[in-house]
């Protein structure tokens, strides 16, 4: 089919396109199209009304113009013209000229939209679908706000043509994804969901592509269409290859479609065992067909088989729930990580990264080590070799962080430049991470800046000089090997900052062997002092001000730098500032004043390393968020499995990812902000409203704790009056019978027991009734409690919603001559409203899945308050009121429960996870429920019990 | 609290009581997966043909393409199809002197997007008979047509080679027979 022939040739325009072609410059090409340009302005404005076959012409030129990348300011108004054509050219050139071209004008988008409207109401499906092209092209908010609503409507209608309702579908999902607060669910989504079944499968592939969108957002609206999709993607792998006729790609059955409808699948969790079932089946079907030989020798076979593959394992690690195909997955995987075939290999080391982070791959992933390496060793192409990179890493845990770091550290030394900071980064996060013994932590770390010291960036450094000060048993260790290092002719001057502060620290440590005596280190330092710049210079200053301190028989050679023309008329105003001042000091301060001045530095807080932020800034927010993310979720997860990760090392209480480095110091990590002392806030907030209520008697804190886990004991006791207490919960009601003992011999009179309570937890006091009476016949709160006597009331309580407060009982009377006031915060607590839920463990880890949002979670570490007993702690979970789930997680020292909590109107799911760390004597505890402020609150009230 | 213990054991009321659909990563919702643009250059540099599914501004998408050209025009023969560039992902075949090259997002699946330029320059094929870059140069306009067809908002929208070419032969049917070119067409 020779093209020339096809439709109408616009000579005009060939002609111009040949000439700019023969334009020997730049400057040629300009004055064509100037030339060019003024022509059709002229004619554009000339008095002759122009036919459209010219006005076509002249726009398609302004459009070539504007391909070149010149700037157009003119013709829109003629493109917009051309719109109204009935000649389908004139009118499809029109739209191409919008498309590209359009900007926010809106006079001109008025009209367009005008024209397209036209179009979509003329039921000419050729003008419908130039229209919807028009549209989804520019898909600006205002092509929104006129078309979104109709859009559907056309979509679904039944006398559609298929190849409208196409373009439909796919027009739509353009809007929604500018604006998706214009496109408003209603009926027709159970009408789209329902294209899944057509005929036509152009038009399910649009239409899957449209759901796929839809149901990430809405995915109740749209649950129908799994069960749907996973009959339709059942049909299309057991087809034969040429069932699907023009569907068929090179022997592939509709890759398209399928990759679209295992994408659609992984908008929703694994659906119902019966549909799951079909599914599995369908996805080993797609495994079982990589093995068999090819259909064709085509690289296209086997491009559209693997695209189908790919997106199948994507599936299978979003399901992250069937431990075979998981295996399958990798295994497959690592074949194609020898393929010939270097996209399939990228994709196999790409895919790979995310299987690493599941609980039931990471060891199969790991077996795969060797080639891994391999493949950063001998990969010629950049992009794969940075694959490799992010595969290490993403495999890396206790048991390979040595091997990986080393292989890191060697493949920076002739990694492109392009990728050196990343893999710096990387290797600083692993050896801080997995570190068990820190002099390899120092090492690596010198070593990285020895390799590649113009890529340590700031972080790096403050980083390891945070980790030598925190922990003093790495201090020697370190004064050595920087003076070792040191000793190198060349050094990097990251070195000398680090080896400066270390040893303006920790010389002393080292200063006994007389080859490191005071004066060699001082010599050794300030040999590269001039070779530095004014920060690291500064730097130095101030390690020699400390060594005057440190190593008084060093003074005098100091002062006589310090004092040198060099330093104390230096033109920078920093060095010069510091060199008088510490000259100064070192002169007028006693030994006793230097030495308190000049002390050692305190450790750091522990906080997040900013290593990891600035890695995630480097590589984007797409990457290396999601695989910090789930890494993040595998180490908080609830396996344990391959990383045993002790709790005091990988601290994670806050959602971001890159808290995993907080707890490595010496210092414990604080315990997250304690509960608020709701004691002292409660007094604040009833002080203003009931000025009687008497602050909260002391202790009450404690034996509030206390009820956490208990329903019965004594709540308070002074020496006039006990209050124990009784109480049963079910569902989101609950019981509390209170009594009230005088331990005195003399009455109580006016005796008022009040509760305070917030409007969540509703709670009528129904009366009191002598202890031995069983009838609980409503009466008025007797007055007076007789000495020695105990008095009953009941509070009937209701969990309205999840709450925070406790209610606080406030008692008045009087005794003796003296009004008394007493006010205790009652136990009732959120977890009391829990119902245990036994749960298999593979149940347990779905759910746990499903929780995964950050806010979901909330995550403590804390200090061992008590003895670590297990059994104590069991039975503190089954006291907490959730279910204790034996055998769920991997590692027996740590301890799952899950429960309901009930509120009035909602139930909640929590799991919750506790993994004791008996060499630290502390506790990770780690809470997930449908909803943050009930996981905030769960991990307040039972971190405070161990 | 007896028998409330004794009804949970099931587990069931967990699982009618509080289903909540999983929510996701934010990378998940909306972007992540879908085409952002696609360029179409020669082995010069020149841009043949663009084509952007995200609104970018002029200056932006000028300054996206010549980065983006000198990355791939530097690539050698065997090097991998796949490279990541800003925070996308690069897919790009060469055939003949003509570079074709789509930015996908991180999620998408690569190798279904390389068979989606193959079939694309099928369709290119089978209209212009087998098709060269001076085909793409004159006729610039079709080449958008057939890729409108191909693809809308950066989504397949028909896979069939046979609906897409049914589609353009339509449109050119409809073309009237211009006889007049001759006359005046020399500006």
């Amino acid at each position: 089919m020779p093209a020339v022939s096809k439709g109408d040739g616009m000579r005009g325009l060939a002609v111009f396109i040949s000439d700019i072609r023969n334009c020997k410059s730049k400057e040629a090409e300009i004055k064509r199209i100037n030339k060019e340009l003024a022509n059709i302005r002229s004619k554009f404005k000339g008095d002759k009304a122009l036919d459209g076959y010219s006005k076509k012409k002249y726009v398609c030129k302004l459009l070539f113009i504007f391909l070149l990348g010149h700037d157009i300011d003119f013709g829109h108004m003629e493109a917009v013209n051309l719109l109204s054509s009935n000649r389908y050219t004139e009118k499809q050139i029109g739209y191409l000229f919008i498309s590209v071209l359009v900007n926010s004008n809106s006079e001109l988008i008025r009209l367009i939209n005008n024209a397209i409207k036209n179009d979509l109401a003329s039921r000419n499906p050729t003008f419908m679908g130039l229209a919807l092209h028009c549209i989804a092209n520019v898909g600006s908010r205002e092509m929104a706000e006129a078309f979104a609503g109709e859009i559907p409507k056309i979509l679904v209608a039944g006398d559609t043509m298929d190849s409208v309702k196409q373009s439909a579908a796919l027009c739509l999902l353009r809007l929604y994804r500018t604006s998706p607060d214009l496109v408003p669910m209603g009926d027709w989504t159970s009408r789209v969901v329902h294209l899944l079944n057509d005929q036509h499968l152009g038009v399910v592939t649009a239409a899957t592509s449209l759901i796929s969108t839809l149901a990430q957002k809405n995915p109740e609206e749209f649950k129908t269409s799994v069960s749907l999709a996973v009959s339709r993607l059942s049909r299309i792998v057991t087809s034969a290859s040429t069932d699907l006729q023009d569907y068929t790609y090179y022997f592939v059955p509709a890759p398209w479609l399928s990759v679209k409808l295992l994408r659609l699948l992984q908008c929703y969790p694994p659906p119902d065992p019966a549909v799951r079932g079909r599914l599995t089946e369908c996805l080993e079907t797609i495994l079982n067909k990589a093995q068999e030989p090819p259909k064709s020798k085509k690289v296209q076979h086997s491009n559209a088989k693997n695209a189908v593959l790919f997106e199948a394992i994507s599936l299978i690690i979003h399901h992250d729930s069937e431990p075979n195909l998981l295996v399958r997955a990798c295994n497959q995987l690592g074949q194609f990580l020898q393929h010939r075939e270097t996209n399939l290999r990228y994709l196999a080391l790409e895919s790979m990264c995310t299987l690493a982070s599941s609980e039931f791959s990471h060891e199969a992933v790991k077996t795969h080590i060797e080639t891994v390496i391999n493949a950063l060793k001998t990969e010629r192409d950049v992009s794969v070799r940075q694959r490799a990179v992010d595969l290490l890493y993403a495999m890396c845990d206790r048991s390979n962080a040595q091997q990986i770091v080393a292989e890191m550290l060697s493949y920076l030394e002739t990694a492109d430049y392009s990728i050196r900071e990343e893999i710096v980064l990387k290797v600083a996060i692993l050896a801080e991470k997995y570190a068990v013994d820190y002099t390899w932590y120092v090492d690596t770390i010198l070593n990285l800046i020895r390799i590649a010291g113009d890529y340590v960036s700031e972080e790096v450094w403050y980083r390891v000089i945070q980790i030598v000060i925190n922990r003093d048993d790495v201090q020697g260790y370190a004064a050595k090997t920087v003076f070792e290092a040191l000793q190198a002719p060349a050094c990097h001057e990251n070195l000398v900052k680090v080896g400066g502060y270390i040893l303006g620290e920790f010389g002393n440590l080292i200063a006994g062997d007389p080859r490191s005596s005071p004066l060699i280190q001082f010599d050794l330092l300030h040999s590269k002092f001039h070779l530095c710049s004014v920060p690291t210079r500064a730097l130095l200053l101030s390690t020699y001000i400390k060594f005057v301190n440190l190593f008084p028989e060093v003074k005098t050679t100091i002062q006589d730098v310090l004092r040198s023309d060099s330093q104390l008329k230096n033109a920078d105003v920093e060095l010069q500032q510091r060199a008088v001042e510490y000259l100064r000091l070192s002169t007028v301060a006693s030994t006793d004043i230097l030495a308190t001045v000049l002390e050692e530095m305190p450790p750091f807080p522990e906080r997040e390393s900013s290593i990891l932020a600035k890695l995630k800034k480097k590589k984007g927010p797409s990457t290396v968020t999601d695989l910090e993310e789930t890494k993040r979720e595998r180490s908080a997860d609830v396996n344990g499995g391959p990383e045993p990760a002790p709790a005091s090392t990988s601290a994670a209480s806050t959602p971001s990812p890159s808290a995993d480095l907080l707890g490595l110091g010496a210092t414990p990590p604080a315990p997250a902000a304690p509960p608020p002392s709701s004691g002292g806030l409660l007094v604040d907030v009833f002080s203003d409203s009931a000025s009687s209520v008497a602050p909260l008697a002391p202790g009450s804190e404690d034996n509030f704790a206390r009820f956490v886990c208990k329903n019965n004991g004594v709540l308070f006791e002074n020496q006039l009056l006990q209050i124990g207490l009784k109480s049963e919960f079910r569902q989101n009601l609950g019981r509390m019978f209170i009594f009230y003992g005088n331990k005195t011999s003399t009455q109580f009179l006016n005796f008022t027991p009040t509760l305070i309570c917030a409007d969540d937890l509703q709670s009528n006091i129904l009366g009191t009734t002598w202890a031995s009476d069983t009838d609980r016949q409503t009466k008025p709160v007797d007055p007076t409690v007789d000495g020695g006597a105990q008095v009953q009331q009941v509070v009937n309580i209701e969990c309205v919603s999840d709450f925070t407060e406790a209610p606080v009982l406030n008692i008045q009377f009087r005794y003796g001559g003296t009004f008394q006031n007493v006010s205790v915060k009652l136990p009732i607590t959120l977890n009391k409203f829990f119902q245990p839920t036994e749960m298999a463990s593979q149940d347990f880890f779905q759910r746990w899945k499903q929780l995964s949002n950050p806010q979901q979670e909330v995550q403590n570490i804390f200090k061992a308050k008590h003895p670590m007993d297990t059994e104590i702690t069991k039975a503190k979970i089954i006291g907490f009121g959730s279910a204790l789930l034996e055998e769920v997680d991997p590692n027996p020292a740590n301890f799952v429960g899950a429960g309901i909590i009930h509120t009035r109107t909602t139930q909640i799911g929590c799991l919750l996870r506790l993994e004791p760390n008996l060499q630290a004597q502390m506790y990770r505890l780690t809470l997930r429920t449908s909803k943050d402020t009930v996981s905030q609150r769960l991990c307040e009230l039972l971190s405070e019990q161990f | 609290m007896g028998p409330a213990r004794k009804r949970a054991v099931g587990g069931r009321c967990f699982r009618v009581g509080v289903y909540v659909p999983p929510r996701f990563p934010a990378s998940w919702a909306g972007v992540g997966r879908r085409m952002r643009f696609m360029l179409l250059f020669s082995r010069q540099g020149k841009l043949r043909l663009q084509k952007w599914y995200l609104a970018t501004s002029d200056k932006e998408r000028k300054k996206m393409v010549r980065e983006l050209m000198q990355v791939v025009l530097a690539r050698k023969p065997k090097m991998c199809s796949f490279l990541e560039w800003r925070d996308l992902k690069v897919v790009y075949k060469r055939y003949a002197s003509l570079y074709f090259c789509c930015a996908i997002e991180g999620q998408d699946n690569e190798l279904i997007t390389l068979e989606l330029i193959h079939r694309y320059v099928e369709l290119l094929d089978k209209y212009f008979g087998s098709v060269c870059e001076l085909d793409i140069i004159f006729n610039f306009e079709k080449a958008y047509f057939i890729l409108d067809e191909f693809l809308m908002g950066g989504d397949v929208q028909d896979t069939s080679k046979k609906s897409v070419l049914k589609a353009i032969e339509q449109a050119d049917l409809l073309q009237e027979v211009r006889a007049r070119d001759s006359e005046e067409e020399e500006e």
